[in-house]
């Protein structure tokens, strides 16, 4: 029951961000007007903020901003012990590669234990810049494909360097500087200290970690980074002390993703577009909710049984429905936070953790990346639907060509291709037993879940595999770059392509994607590629371990 | 108002017979066997490596084979052995759909019968060559009795034409220098008079040559939505040639390798090959439906382009309505008698040839007893003819000029010439018009007779066919030269939403390039020169056979049956062709659930004992299962044959309720279908010993 309350709440404090929301990031990515403070850092970086790009001007910004950032974070990282705030902490050159692209990528995944590693000062200097402008730069490349389908006759998709810089400062600084306030109020720690000394029940001394928290952890969720500055993330109880502050942690996670389908609706001028992807989005995280809620509150082993729920690896402050609302909503937003150990899940749980990633994380989806990836599907779906209506098809108006089909499909493939050779090749290498905590089809699915979770830019760990070696840091940091970047770049050409077409007026003939039956098709799109793609490995691991 | 019920003199016969609903094309079981040997010419690699997807099926096989060959086996060698019979099947379809072009192809070609041409030498003389050594420009003499040697325009003489060996049609038709009746096709025969021929094509690029190459598929390109479509199944094989290439690391880690065969079983089932191997059929077939009702694509693009039409611009002339109104009434204005009016109508209208200017004359014979045939001083008159320019007809007879023609224009000319107009004639020709008429107006120079009513027959079932587009999205907009009150009245009579009256070349032209510009593709039938821009810039511009050549070369169809109300009918085998594409790869993909249940538990149950609960069809053995599915894999190309040949059904219906149908029939229909499939060959694939 207080279950289903939770839900509920969630739902509604969605529902009345939705419009408002949705309508300020409208207004932020089309209004021509720069603030003061926007104007000096134009001037400053030397850009023409009222000059438009062309698509490839765009993704060069983005690339070229990506790999910056990457090599900025590395040295960051590198020279730790130059810096202020670094308590002897060092970080060693495949970590800091790892973490470089992982929190570049918005995916947040840690092969480092942040406590031990990390100083505060490359956590807010380093990390949590990335984790702003990560999250601004997916919304950026989700509002070029948007105006690539209002756009007509033209090679313009708008400027990159605006749309950053707009969406840091106006979208997610302030939302964050809110809830950051919000959460230290709820007892989420903010501190400069290294920690504090404790003397143990037992009588041995020991030392608490601190960290600035607070400020991190809304921004965490907010960006759907997920990347956490205590090891043990939002379980941990100074980032998530309690069920309100797990309740405001995933709705943060949600919120941009679910309002940015309003935003879409109101910059295509007509709304029901946006409403319509909200359903289908809500329709599948709701799914995924149901089935990871069911199979975590009925336990399959004979310990569990006897406790009445599968509470290892959960907090009780959370109980089941927090963990599982929690699990659904990191997995299903790219954000990859978690507040339960999803190895301990049961294996139809955790398999339910896997699939809401490897439907291509749309639903909703992370910052700017849910709302692209969605309308990648809705093409490919459209492009079906289309032939079955005797149209050569279209969506919202544009054609759907041979150049929008290829670039969908490069968006669609990247994806199974990283997970899929990622997890056979890691496989093959004779270290991998070794790494793994579990023998069988637990152990597989560890192993699928890192290279699903990295080329998906989840940044969530299974845990239960050791990922500090070599193979693991390079191939999932690899996965991680190549997972983000090589959709956004498809999405840019298919945004380009778009805008240069003119647009084709809607008739009776026009299949209408603002209705059930659009929707339908587009759920079955997301599940059938999912499925199809990834069955075998699924049965391999989860869907043996849930059949048990 | 008079009716004419004279039947069209251009309506093919049995026009209507398809109406509404694309029928089906033939397909006969015999064509399978006697298109076997075409089939088995496939098999060669570079032919299989122009599809991405049967491609992939072929190295399979031939990986399976040598697999095989080292281990025999009745699964192993039953396994190859299916998977070579997918890539046959996928030929077969193909060679099939080829075969009853190649057919076509065989009759058109018999009528390039080696000709020896009389071409017109300078001084007027005759010399012999043979048809091949013809080049553009040249003149060529035929008489009653010969074939036409090539393609070209009739510039002097009149002639009757037995064109059955292009169209199939036995009634000879009229040819004629000048107008819109010059156009003869080489190999056609000409069965009396004489007739002087400009060649207009080179040897070899006739009319007849690129029938033959379009209906034996040799000009054959992909279409774009084709290539955009095989795209997207070469990205769907690789993702699956990915999952199981991954699967054989994953399946050794859980400890139990997979034979070399049972992946590639597993693969050919994943991957569409379904749609893969009947997609060219598919296309092939749907350039031969057009063929079947005589209608000639250029190229596939514009069939595929006929699907997406959103705007129908229909000649009110022979399309909406019969092809000739008749004049059924004289109205004297003024001081005029109607004796008087009779007598400049029937001089007016003398030396003019058109259907209009005949049934003048006749009325003219019939009510008023005015002679049929022009008097010796009457026939050293100068003829005006009819020009879009002036709009009127007449001739010029000693000092006096009599005309007949569109009102404002013959107002213009009176009043040009100082003539006064009667104020009566605006009232009556606006309500002649109003009544679906067309009021011509007759007039001396100076002295207006009064008004000639010619009446209009909308021809039956228009204003369904018409429902039926708007259904369908499109809108249709009538041309016609009528003043906007007739065209209104037409308009309403016949049901189509807008129209475009006294248009001329140039508003045609303009209205194509404003709907264009709006983003809608456009379609529209032609057959006269001055219709040649318009075809051209048209989206689908389908030329009339009687047409000139200028209009055929500039449309990217041409009507054998010249029935210019099959633009419809081309509408819908347009959709009928994306339809079928969009339904066989939906029916493809939801294929593959069954086949998971299948393959999944037989490759594995052995070593995960609880994945046999998703044998859910209760199959016999790992390799009955196995084998099962691939059998079924292929036999569904084989069943799907008729279907891709004779096209997806399809009526006129909303979007929504054509996808929800096809959704639900090849969507559903594709996931339940091989369940069944597959449990029924594994009963009598469990028969087979060693399964």
């Amino acid at each position: 029951m207080a279950g289903l309350l939770q839900v509920l709440l969630l739902l509604a404090a969605l529902a009345v961000c939705w419009k408002p929301l949705g309508d300020h990031m409208a207004r932020v990515y089309t209004t021509p007007k720069h603030s003061r403070f926007e104007k000096a850092v134009y001037r400053a970086v030397r850009v023409d903020p009222d000059a438009e790009q062309r698509w490839p001007v765009y993704a060069a910004g983005v690339v070229g901003f990506s790999f910056v950032s990457i090599v900025l974070l590395y040295l960051l990282q590198r020279l730790q012990p130059l810096l202020p705030w670094n308590f002897g902490r060092t970080v060693n050159p495949s970590v800091a590669f790892n973490t470089a692209i992982s929190f570049v990528t918005n995916t947040n995944w840690q092969s480092y234990v942040p406590e031990t590693t990390m100083g505060h000062f490359v956590q807010m200097a380093g990390l949590t810049v990335q984790n702003f402008v990560s999250a601004a730069v997916g919304m950026a490349v989700a509002i070029a494909l948007i105006r690539g389908f209002i756009r007509s006759k033209t090679d313009r998709l708008g400027n990159f360097w605006v749309d950053l810089v707009r969406g840091s400062v106006r979208i997610l600084l302030p939302i964050a500087f809110v809830f950051a306030i919000v959460l230290t109020a709820l007892g989420v720690v903010m501190s400069l200290k290294s920690g504090v000394a404790v003397t143990n029940p037992d009588g041995s001394h020991g030392t608490i970690a601190l960290a600035p928290a607070a400020s991190q952890e809304a921004i965490k969720e907010l960006g759907t980074n997920g990347g956490g500055i205590f090891n043990a993330n939002s379980a941990h109880p100074f980032e998530n002390p309690n069920a309100w502050s797990n309740l405001i942690e995933i709705f943060l996670l949600l919120v941009i993703p679910v309002s940015l389908t309003r935003t879409f609706g109101v910059m295509v001028g007509n709304k029901k577009q946006g409403g319509v992807l909200l359903g289908v989005m809500g329709v599948l995280w709701g799914g995924m909710l149901a089935v990871i809620w069911w199979a975590e509150a009925h336990p399959n082993g004979p310990l569990a049984k006897l406790a009445g729920a599968a509470m290892e690896g959960k907090e009780v402050r959370f109980g089941i429905p927090g963990s599982a609302l929690f699990a659904d909503s990191t997995t299903g937003t790219s954000t990859g936070a978690v507040n339960a150990m999803h190895d301990s899940f049961s294996g139809l749980g955790g398999g339910g953790a896997i699939l809401n990633m490897l439907f291509g994380e749309m639903t909703p989806g992370g910052a700017g990346t849910g709302i692209y990836s969605i309308l990648v599907m809705a093409i490919i779906a459209m492009f079906l639907a289309g032939l079955m209506v005797g149209r050569t098809p279209e969506y919202l108006g544009k054609k759907l060509g041979k150049r929008e089909v290829t670039c969908a499909s490069i968006a669609i493939l990247a994806m199974p291709l990283l997970v899929l050779l990622g997890t056979g090749a890691a496989l093959l290498l004779p270290g991998t037993g070794a790494a793994l905590n579990n023998p069988g089809a637990h152990g597989f699915s560890e192993v699928l879940y890192a290279y699903t979770s990295a080329s998906n830019n989840n940044g969530s760990a299974f845990a239960g595999l050791t990922v500090t070696n070599g193979w693991f840091q390079s191939t999932l940091g690899l996965c991680m770059l190549f997972g983000r970047l090589v959709p956004i770049l498809a999405v840019l050409c298919l945004a380009g392509s778009l805008a240069s077409q003119r647009k084709v007026p809607e008739t009776v003939g026009t299949l209408p994607t603002t209705g059930p039956l659009f929707a339908t098709m587009l759920t079955g799109t997301i599940l059938l590629v999912a499925a199809l793609t990834f069955v075998p490995a699924l049965a391999l691991g989860p869907i043996t371990e849930a059949l048990a | 108002m008079t009716v004419t019920t004279e039947k069209p003199q251009d309506a093919a016969p049995g026009h209507g017979h398809h109406a509404g609903r694309v029928s089906a094309g033939v397909f006969n079981p015999r064509q399978l066997a006697e298109a076997l040997p075409d089939a088995l010419r496939k098999l060669s690699p570079r032919h299989q490596l122009a599809n991405p997807v049967m491609f992939v099926v072929w190295a399979g096989s031939l990986l399976s084979t040598v697999f095989a060959v080292s281990r025999p086996g009745v699964f192993t060698v039953g396994t190859t052995l299916w998977l070579w019979f997918t890539v046959v099947f996928a030929n077969l379809a193909e060679a099939v759909a080829e075969g009853r072009g190649k057919a076509q192809a065989e009759t058109l070609r018999r009528t390039k019968k080696e000709t020896i041409a009389r071409r017109l030498t300078e001084d007027g003389s005759h010399e012999r060559v043979p048809g091949v050594d013809l080049r553009v420009g040249d003149l060529v003499v035929v008489e009653a009795g010969e074939i036409i040697p090539g393609d070209g325009d009739v510039v002097e003489g009149i002639a009757t034409v037995d064109e059955s060996a292009i169209t199939g049609e036995s009634a000879p038709v009229i040819r004629e220098s000048g107008g819109d009746r010059s156009a003869v096709t080489g190999g056609t025969t000409v069965l009396s008079d004489r007739i002087v021929v400009k060649i207009t094509t080179k040897p070899g690029e006739s009319f007849v040559d690129r029938m033959i190459a379009l209906v034996e598929g040799a000009s054959r390109q992909k279409t774009p939505n084709e290539v955009a479509l095989t795209i997207l199944l070469a990205v769907l094989t690789i993702i699956f040639l990915l999952a199981v290439v991954a699967l054989q690391p994953m399946a050794a880690y859980a400890g139990t390798l997979q034979p070399v065969v049972v992946l590639t079983a597993l693969l050919v089932c994943l991957i569409p090959t379904t749609i893969g191997a009947l997609l060219s059929a598919i296309g092939i077939a749907g350039m031969d439906r057009l063929v079947q009702r005589n209608v000639l694509a250029t190229s596939g693009r514009a069939v595929e382009a006929a699907g997406d039409v959103d705007t129908l611009l229909l000649d009110k002339t022979g399309t909406i309505t019969f092809g000739n109104r008749q004049a059924t009434e004289f109205i004297p204005v003024g001081d005029a008698t109607l004796a008087e009016l009779a007598r400049a109508a029937r001089l007016s209208s003398l030396a003019d040839g058109t259907p209009e200017g005949r049934s003048i004359v006749e009325l003219c014979v019939r009510d008023h007893g005015l002679a049929a045939e022009p008097s010796e001083q009457e026939r050293l008159a100068e003829f005006v003819p009819f020009a879009a320019q002036t709009r009127m007809s007449g001739i010029d007879l000693g000092g006096r000029q009599v005309r007949k023609g569109a009102t404002d224009a013959v107002r213009a000319w009176v009043v040009e010439h100082g003539g006064t107009v009667p104020d009566d004639v605006r009232e009556i020709a606006d309500r002649i018009g109003a009544n679906g008429g067309t009021p011509l107006l007759c007039a001396d120079q100076d002295r207006v007779y009064g008004v000639i009513q010619l009446s209009d027959v909308v021809k039956p079932r228009m204003r369904e066919r018409f429902g039926e587009l708007r259904a369908m999205g499109i809108k249709t907009i009538m041309i016609t030269g009528d003043n906007p009150l007739t065209a209104k009245a037409i308009a309403a009579q016949a049901g189509v939403d807008d129209f475009l009256a006294e248009a001329k070349p140039e508003d045609k032209m303009a209205l194509i390039r404003k709907e264009q510009e709006g983003g809608r593709l456009v379609a529209m039938t032609g057959d006269g020169t001055n219709d040649a821009p318009a075809l051209a810039q048209a989206d689908v511009g389908v030329a009339m056979n009687t047409g000139t050549m200028a209009a055929k070369e500039a449309g990217n169809m041409v009507d054998l049956d010249s029935d210019p109300t099959k633009l419809i009918e081309v509408v819908a085998i347009g959709k009928q062709l994306l339809i079928t594409r969009g339904a066989l790869t939906t029916f493809s993909i939801a294929n593959d659930l069954a086949k998971y249940f299948a393959i999944l538990p037989a490759m594995f149950a052995g070593i995960y004992p609880q994945l046999g609960k998703l044998n859910i069809m209760g199959l016999h053995s790992p390799s009955s299962a196995i084998l099962s599915a691939v059998i079924f894999n292929a036999l569904i190309i084989v069943a799907l044959i008729p279907l891709a040949l004779r096209g997806v059904r399809y009526r006129p219906a909303s979007a929504q309720s054509l996808l929800r149908r096809n959704l639900l029939v090849y969507g559903l229909g594709g996931i339940v279908t091989p369940f069944a499939g597959i449990w029924l060959i594994d009963l009598l694939v469990r028969l087979i010993p060693g399964m």
